[in-house]
């Protein structure tokens, strides 16, 4: 029986009463006493000449206290990048400042020109109108592939041209993946477009900055999804202030979804104008400046080729991708279409060859960088498109040709030909759970059905496969990281015995105060509400690297667990004092301590007083208190895997298409809260059907966003999203962490673009129209009506 | 600046605002109730609901000047009187309707207004009366399921299609 409140029960979320009862503490519900409010003046054209910035009126505007422009920030750096490519050559990748404030050129419809700090928000948004700006429009880049001719005009002057690398993987394969090419009996391709996205949390970004000037510290109060990261980024590399003096606070957090990885110049300014200011500087970011200042995902343009020899076996996979980086490369932004992408183009199949090229181009639009799935639904929509296609060419049974490719079971630990070895998984399962719960075996019956009320009904599926954990410190600084990817975790028992769990994981959502409590709680078998969850102060949590790329459970659980077992250790050895027994016989269960074989017993209250009170204590051999703290490094990714069924209903008469039900069946390994895993599965799905069908980030050819506000960019809606299945009762537990997890956060929104788009053109081949090989996403009604009817 | 009195969660409120000074702001940071979030600036998200009078209300597109006299409740506003949650935050933490929690004070808003108004709604008409509130996180099943619970209903009546 698994304990109530332990690993495996779907215990209630703890921090739901705060959202609930509007007592959550958000960045932007932080005021501080004397505080002064900024506003950015952005860009307003996508390439130009910043030939005068006159604020001499707005300066004499009622409120204003300063106005600062770029030369204010002549002894900052640039915002960094944090992760370094090679391309195929290997030379470094083209890597250009990124100033705080515009410096001679702006670069994107958005980017920061000045800032105006005044007593109000209305009187700086008053005096930012009142700014002169002389800037002389330059033609912009917006497409790729124009980008790459020549003589088109340059992002930056001061590199060679708009690639920012030109990158092979893996590079000695291209040759012999050619030959296999030449030596296929089939040969099947496809050109897409992974559609540009916002990932739009709903809180958006906020940050405030305070300086004390008697102790010369400053503190930023920040919507982060990694507090320690910006102290390092800002810390070291733009304001040069030392960790101790900077102090970064991501309280609680409106979603992230990757777009509050990454330190954002706001964040530097408002912690530098405190400074200047001498009184706090609070920055809340509108929606419509969220979307030309949040950095954007995915944009890429892939033409992929499958090889498959005369029984339908794989033999190698050939693509070629664009990836648009914006104007400036956000922090983590080269690593996405490389190292995030490129090692998961196996998929969940034995293809032996493959090579992947990407050339990563600058353009006139706001920065690009992770975003749910981050590289990895790039790949798999690729890869499960493309055996889609492949099976349709054949005339095969799509599940038939995957079963036939799959990695079969009894093949893990199994070694890629893309650098990364899965440990472990069961596809062939997956696909099974996902085929029963979805009643695949009577889907004619239920088209008939739709075919009688003039509806087409269209089943797709996918399998996917993902690399979360991120990561291996010694892997990934090879591959051009420049950060280490471990977690920490301090554990510190109280003198009776509640617990105070410190961690460098950060919650935005996911529900760590109450998930990490369960693993504590079933650890040592304590009540989990004797235990606290606290992350997101830089103050009071060992360095950590934060949340993302579904790394919470699987890195910093583990870290967790590492701490946790380092207090059971210290702790038998004081309840081996306390009974008059060798530490090797101590036994801890359900919250007591006792000698294996008797009946003494010491309950864990009665150790952790002891630990704090140590007047009967061996105290030569120990020291006093219960605290520990661990760092953990991971030996290699986790490989989540599932497969995803969608069945839709398309209206041919609009091109409309509703989904009638998704079947989500994953392998996330072993399981702390089914409810919260349910609920982060839910949430991927609604992003990835939103991907497919309803969003899409658009600039137009002069670089201005069309879909710049909620009226515009189409998120799913309530009514848009529903009939979700989802099971995880398949279970490969992870082979190299302490509590074989894999991680869940993005599952969804990777395998669940392919199924739906798979489902579409099903739903019209079943129907007759075997002309529409592909449509790109979003499959909004007219793209599927002109499709239909082209 | 005119000083505009509101009664809100049944307390008495004044503070001077401006003309263009909106609902939202008033209640955020004027009177410091910051459990009313604001999402988007185009009235699209429905993070910023409270009821106004008793009817739903994006408060960031309601100036406050035009409320002088209202009573209005914010989420602040919604627990039991003992301060224990009341029936539709339960049912919200029960069934796992809300994650980041962002949206979720316009979510249970628009939740009482909609039960005030229907008792007993259908998933048809829980998805359709909450489209104007996004929410990001949850993909919306279990907010369904929450308000199906909330209504006395069965939760795990969602239609599969």
């Amino acid at each position: 029986m698994p304990k109530d409140d332990g690993i495996g029960a779907s215990v209630k979320r703890r921090e739901d009463t705060r959202f609930l009862t509007g007592n959550g503490r958000y960045t932007d519900d932080i005021n501080l006493r004397g505080q002064t409010y900024v506003h950015f003046l952005r860009s307003d054209v996508a390439h130009g000449k910043i030939n005068g910035i006159d604020t001499s009126a707005a300066e004499a505007m009622p409120g204003v206290l300063k106005i600062f422009t770029a030369t204010d920030f002549e002894s900052a750096g640039g915002i960094p990048c944090g992760w370094q490519v090679t391309d195929r050559h290997g030379q470094p990748m083209q890597e250009p400042k990124h100033p705080i404030l515009a410096e001679g050129k702006v670069r994107h419809v958005g980017d920061p020109i000045a800032a105006v700090v005044a007593e109000t928000y209305e009187q700086a948004r008053d005096a930012a109108e009142a700014i002169d700006l002389d800037i002389e429009e330059l033609d912009p880049v917006v497409d790729m592939v124009k980008a790459l001719q020549d003589g088109a005009p340059k992002v930056h002057d001061d590199l060679t041209s708009n690639l920012c690398y030109d990158w092979g993987f893996v590079e000695e394969n291209k040759d012999a993946v050619n030959e296999a090419f030449g030596k296929a009996a089939h040969v099947v391709s496809l050109e897409l477009t992974n559609n540009r996205l916002v990932a739009n949390p709903m809180e958006p970004r906020v940050a405030v900055g305070d300086y004390d000037p008697w102790g010369d510290t400053h503190t930023l109060y920040t919507t982060s999804q990694n507090p320690h990261v910006i102290r390092l980024l800002m810390g070291a590399f733009v304001l040069s202030i030392p960790e101790h003096k900077l102090r970064v606070v991501a309280p609680d957090v409106g979603g992230g979804f990757g777009s509050k990885i990454y330190h954002y110049a706001e964040e530097a300014f408002c912690t530098y104008a405190a400074k200047i200011i001498k009184r706090p500087v609070k920055w809340t970011s509108s929606r419509s400046e969220a979307f030309i200042s949040d950095a954007h995902g995915r944009d890429h343009k892939t033409k992929i080729e499958l090889a498959l020899d005369a029984e339908h076996n794989f033999m190698a996979i050939r693509t070629e991708t664009y990836a648009n980086m914006g104007a400036y490369l956000s922090t983590f932004a080269p690593s996405i279409p490389t190292w995030l992408h490129g090692t998961l183009m196996a998929g969940n199949y034995k293809t032996p060859l493959i090579y992947v090229n990407v050339k990563a181009v600058f353009t006139n639009t706001v920065p690009v960088d992770a975003y749910r799935g981050a590289g990895r639904p790039e790949a798999t929509f690729q890869i499960e498109r493309l055996v889609d296609k492949a099976a349709r060419e054949l005339g095969v049974d799509p599940v038939e040709l995957r079963r036939k490719n799959f990695i079969k079971p009894e093949e893990f630990p199994y070694q890629t030909p893309v650098a990364v070895v899965y440990d472990t998984g069961n596809y062939h399962a997956t696909m099974d759970k996902m085929l029963e719960l979805a009643d695949y075996a009577n889907f004619e019956s239920r088209r008939a059905e739709s075919a009688r009320n003039g509806k087409l009904r269209g089943f797709g599926i996918a399998h996917y496969i993902e690399a979360c954990g991120i990561a291996p410190s010694n892997l990934v600084g090879q591959l051009g990281a420049r950060a280490g990817l471990y977690e920490s975790a301090s554990v510190r028992v109280n003198a009776t015995g509640s617990i105070s769990v410190y961690t460098g994981s950060h919650s935005h959502g996911q529900g760590h105060e109450t998930t990490f409590a369960q693993v504590v709680a079933d650890m040592i078998g304590v009540d989990a509400n004797s235990i606290e969850i606290h992350h997101g102060d830089t103050s009071n949590t060992p360095m950590g690297m934060g949340t993302y790329g579904s790394r919470s459970l699987a890195v910093g659980g583990s870290a967790i667990v590492k701490a946790t077992n380092k207090v059971i250790d210290k702790a038998k050895k004081i309840a081996a004092h306390l009974l008059e027994a060798a530490p090797e016989d101590i036994e801890l269960k359900d919250g007591k301590f006792s000698v294996a074989g008797t009946d003494k017993s010491v309950d864990w209250s009665g150790v952790t007083l002891a630990a704090y009170v140590p007047h009967n204590y061996p105290l030569e051999d120990l020291e006093p208190g219960l605290e520990e703290t661990a760092f953990y490094d991971p030996s290699n990714f986790t490989y989540p895997s599932g497969a995803y069924g969608c069945e839709i209903e398309l209206d041919p008469e609009t091109g409309k298409i509703d989904i009638l039900r998704f079947i989500a069946a994953d392998d996330f390994g072993n399981i702390v809260n089914p409810m919260i895993v349910e609920g982060q599965v839910h949430g991927g799905l609604a992003q990835g059907i939103g991907q497919a069908l309803l969003e899409n980030c658009v600039y137009d050819e002069n670089g201005q966003l069309l879909s710049g506000s909620y009226m515009d960019y189409a998120m799913p809606r309530s009514d848009d999203v529903r009939g979700f299945t989802v099971d995880h009762s398949c279970v490969t537990p992870c082979t190299h962490n302490p509590l074989g997890v894999k991680g869940c956060g993005e599952a969804g929104a990777i395998g669940s673009p392919p199924a739906v788009v798979n489902a579409a053109i099903d739903a019209l081949h079943r129907a007759g129209h075997t002309h529409v090989k592909h449509i790109d996403m979003p499959l909004t009604p007219s793209r599927v009506w002109a499709a239909m009817n082209g | 600046m005119p000083k505009v009195m509101m009664k809100v969660n049944g307390a008495e409120a004044a503070a001077e605002v401006e003309g263009r000074t909106l609902l939202s702001t008033y209640l955020r940071d004027l009177i410091g109730l910051t459990g009313t979030h604001v999402g988007c600036d185009t009235s699209q998200c429905g993070a910023c609901v409270v009821l106004v009078d008793g009817q739903p209300v994006k408060s960031c597109t309601a100036f406050a000047a035009d409320l002088e006299g209202a009573e209005v409740t914010t989420v602040e506003g919604m627990t039991n009187p003992d301060g224990s949650l009341s029936v539709i935050q339960q049912a919200f933490q029960d069934y796992h309707g809300l994650q980041c929690g962002f949206c979720t004070p316009g979510m249970v808003m628009s939740t009482a207004a909609l039960l005030a108004e229907n008792p007993k709604p259908s998933e048809e008409e829980i998805r359709h009366y909450l489209e104007g509130n996004i929410c990001r996180c949850t993909g919306y099943q279990n907010i369904v399921r929450a308000v199906m619970a909330a209504s006395g209903q069965d939760a795990g009546a969602l239609a599969a299609e």
